[in-house]
């Protein structure tokens, strides 16, 4: 028991709650002082970030950084052996590789809680009229389905990037090991804070709160813009860990244009996340601050103006698109080579593809904001500049098919889910256009198209490549591999599932079914295709919930694969055993000597033991 | 020998890193001083706020006579002076402290409108708030940097707090550099 209570989440959790009522009976016992009524709105706000930064102090976030402001000596990162066994991964760890599975593993809780809870809506929508739900309920779920998920896809690319880029390039851990930490372990209390919006009465702004709703609903707005502000937090500093990471830890000879495609888009999507999180921190506080202190930024009747908040907000959350996508298409770009046998075709371009992606994704915003009253002459030019996102993205799509291309294909279920990837993506580019032309998206904006046309490019640049990154990278971490067969069910009934619910969803949109609503017209015809989205929808989480069993049952009856299982080039399977050792190459040292993507060149090769070439000198002489 | 080598080189490295590390929360930080920039002029466009004048110049000039402290001090450690050092660096705090006492203490009281009081009120408020929040979160490293000065932790090859400090309170002088003629300056009444 007393192991238990010392675990650092649990001590972290315990010193949350604490700080949480610390921070909101300071609050009240102040304005007790003044003479001021008891007043619930502050106390919760200020009770949550104190509450978060007790849950910081709870798991050992800042012992080392007491210590270093006091000018004390602190351990290196590569000298600090943490604890062995199941037990390091729910404490704080410096170690990159632990905190990738934490990440993975508090983006698969949350992938869960945001999925089920779009499961509970979607009973409500199988039918219409109202069964389940009233209105402010079911605006919570839709809301909160949609944060707690983006949240969910947060966590997952930092995930596939805290664990594999510096293994790809490398690197013995992280630039900076004890921000990486401080940034896995503040994203915790901050879902908690995202999730307690529902015990505060709820919100009723969907995922993007805009104002004037959001300065007027039920206070539960305020738990969620101090989860998504602290979320990011979160982003921003794992951002800037991965850009320094990036640059400056390549192992000896590896240049920039010689790194894996992986670390390309994940220096794409860092220097998003890291400048750009900012301003939908910054709309957040400044709706908070309007609710408390009446700062009136965004109410039209004291000076304010609405679309001052769109527009801050979408300057984050339109490139954010690419922030939940770019590791994504950058995994596809790096497993279709290992699958089809070739070498990836034109990888400079799909390098500079990802930093297009990044650089026009910052000037696209306002096609969100076409209906909602901005500069009629901000349409045109907004337009022009959301189609050229099609260009870079079009170029990621030629190389791979260009890869694929007489190809020697292999069809493991990682290969599965990249094909899987690639097709739903593809869809989620093809309906994008006709939401960027201003034309067509006067009639599309706010329907049921849009949720579509979202939920493929988040599935076929997030979910399916996530789920082939975990099939491929699952030996490193374990020794073992996950079940091919459940795979295969997981991939065969999850791809026609989200068919179902995505084609259903831009059907009845393009008929006109507007989103957020919880009710609809009988008389529209909608009923039989909600119901279909429905049991797709149920479907998907059927596959997952597979995928979940194979997922925790392999890591003990695995079949067992400590080698290269996939015959890949890239250093992490050409050179280390699985499942990795802690510090990584630390001892090792091995040279670059050619391309990373050669496969099928008879005697190319990526990277190779500085130990090998020096015995290979020797006997030369 | 070598290992000594190796230390040096090891912890130039480190140096590196937390440099660009650095200087890329300057570049995050400095796109949330930009959106309330933004804020500024979306909702004010050409409009003068009708400020102090008198009080503005005065705290802008503390703050950049405060940053010439600063780097004095940095100059000084890493030239091994260390009572210089402390010196400067009080008065750089005092200085700092002085600001905000400029700012928050009489600059909020004498202003003619309160935070509730229209898009003026708003925009003023936050933006001096938010610039004062990070002064005295400038100040607070400046204190442990003294109190670490005091115990003589800081060499004259090995004093990257000082240095990093230092970067962080010029970059809050040069943001101040833009808000002042934003806030206080420019536009008609």
């Amino acid at each position: 028991m007393k192991s238990f209570m010392s675990t650092g989440i649990v001590k972290g959790i315990l010193y949350q709650i604490t700080g949480s009522f610390m921070g909101a009976g300071i609050l009240g016992g102040i304005r007790a002082l003044m003479g001021l009524s008891w007043k619930t709105e502050p106390a919760i706000v200020l009770g949550g970030l104190v509450g978060a930064i007790g849950f910081m102090v709870g798991v050992g976030g800042f012992k080392d950084w007491w210590k270093m402001a006091l000018g004390e000596e602190v351990n290196e990162a590569s000298q600090v052996f943490g604890e062995q066994g199941l037990k390091r991964y729910f404490g704080f760890s410096l170690d990159h590789k632990v905190i990738g599975i934490q990440y993975g593993i508090l983006s698969m809780v949350l992938l869960v809680l945001g999925g089920s809870l779009a499961l509970i809506f979607r009973v409500e929508l199988a039918q219409s009229g109202l069964q389940i739900l009233n209105f402010v309920q079911f605006n919570t779920l839709v809301g909160l389905h949609g944060m707690v998920l983006i949240a969910s896809i947060l966590m997952g690319i930092a995930a596939m990037s805290n664990y594999v880029v510096p293994l790809l390039i490398g690197a013995e851990d992280m630039a900076f090991p004890r921000l990486n930490a401080f940034s896995f372990w503040i994203a915790v209390p901050a879902s908690i804070i995202l999730m307690s919006s529902m015990l505060f009465g709820g919100f009723e702004t969907g995922w993007t709160a805009y104002p004037p709703l959001s300065v007027r609903g039920p206070m539960g707005i305020q738990m969620f813009f101090l989860g998504v502000f602290i979320v990011g937090w979160s982003s921003i500093l794992g951002a800037l860990n991965l850009i320094a990471t990036v640059l400056t830890m390549r192992s000896k000879g590896m240049e920039l244009f010689k790194m894996p495609i992986f670390a390309w888009s994940v220096l794409a999507t860092s220097i998003i996340s890291l400048t750009a999180t900012q301003l939908i921190g910054l709309s957040f506080q400044l709706v908070m601050f309007e609710r408390l202190f009446e700062m009136s930024f965004f109410t039209p009747s004291n000076g304010g103006n609405p679309i001052l908040f769109q527009h801050l907000f979408w300057f984050y959350s339109h490139p954010a698109v690419y922030i939940f996508v770019l590791p994504g298409l950058g995994i596809i770009s790096e497993l279709l080579p290992v699958f089809v046998r070739k070498p990836l075709f034109g990888y400079k371009w799909v390098a500079m593809s990802s930093m297009g992606i990044a650089l026009t994704g910052f000037l696209v915003w306002g096609h969100h904001m076409f209906t909602a009253g901005i500069e009629e002459y901000l349409r045109v030019p907004f337009m022009y500049s959301t189609l050229l996102v099609a260009v870079p993205t079009g170029v990621k799509f030629f190389s791979w098919v260009a890869t694929i291309w007489q190809g020697k294909a292999r069809f493991p279920v990682p290969m599965l889910f990249v094909l899987g990837g690639i097709i739903v993506f593809l869809l989620g580019g093809l309906t994008g256009p006709p939401s960027g032309t201003v034309s067509t998206d006067l009639h599309l904006h706010d329907t049921y198209y849009i949720v579509g046309h979202f939920h493929n490019t988040m599935f076929g640049g997030f979910i399916f490549p996530i789920f082939a990154a975990i099939y491929y990278w699952y030996p490193k971490i374990t020794g073992r591999r996950m079940s091919e067969t459940l795979g295969k069910i997981h991939f065969y009934l999850m791809t026609p599932s989200f068919f179902l619910m995505t084609f259903g969803q831009m059907r009845i949109g393009l008929l006109g079914m507007r989103r957020r609503i919880a009710d609809y017209d009988p008389a529209m015809g909608f009923d039989f295709t909600q119901l279909l989205i429905t049991i797709g929808g149920y479907l998907i989480a059927i596959s997952i919930l597979i995928f979940f069993y194979n997922l925790i049952v392999s890591a003990k009856k695995g079949e067992s694969a400590t080698g290269n299982v996939w015959n890949s080039r890239s250093p992490e399977w050409d050179i280390l055993p699985s499942p990795a050792p802690a510090h990584n190459y630390a001892g090792i040292h091995f040279n670059v000597v050619g391309e990373p993507y050669d496969y099928g060149l008879k005697g190319s090769k990526y990277v190779e033991l500085a130990q090998v070439e020096a015995q290979s000198k020797e006997s030369d002489e | 020998m070598s290992s000594i080598n190796n230390t040096i080189a090891s912890y130039q490295q480190k140096l590196a890193i937390s440099r660009l590390g650095l200087w890329l929360f300057f570049a995050s930080d400095a796109f949330m001083f930009g959106g309330l920039l933004i804020t500024r002029f979306y909702l004010l466009g050409n409009k003068n706020l009708n400020l102090d004048q008198t009080l503005g110049l005065l705290v802008t000039s503390i703050l950049l006579i405060s940053s010439f402290f600063m780097n004095r001090a940095e100059v000084m450690v890493s030239q091994g002076n260390h009572k210089g050092f402390i010196t400067s660096l009080v008065i750089t705090i005092l200085l700092g402290i002085s600001f905000l006492v400029g700012v928050v203490g009489l600059e909020w009281g004498n202003a003619h409108f309160g935070p509730g009081d229209g898009a003026e009120g708003a925009v003023f408020y936050m933006m001096t708030g938010m610039h004062a929040f990070h002064v005295l979160t400038g100040i607070i490293f400046l204190g442990l940097v003294l109190r670490n000065g005091l115990n003589k932790k800081y060499t004259a090859e090995k004093h990257y707090a000082v240095e990093a400090s230092a970067n962080y309170w010029h970059f809050i002088d040069v943001v101040w550099i833009i808000y002042y003629p934003v806030l206080y300056l420019m536009g008609t009444m």
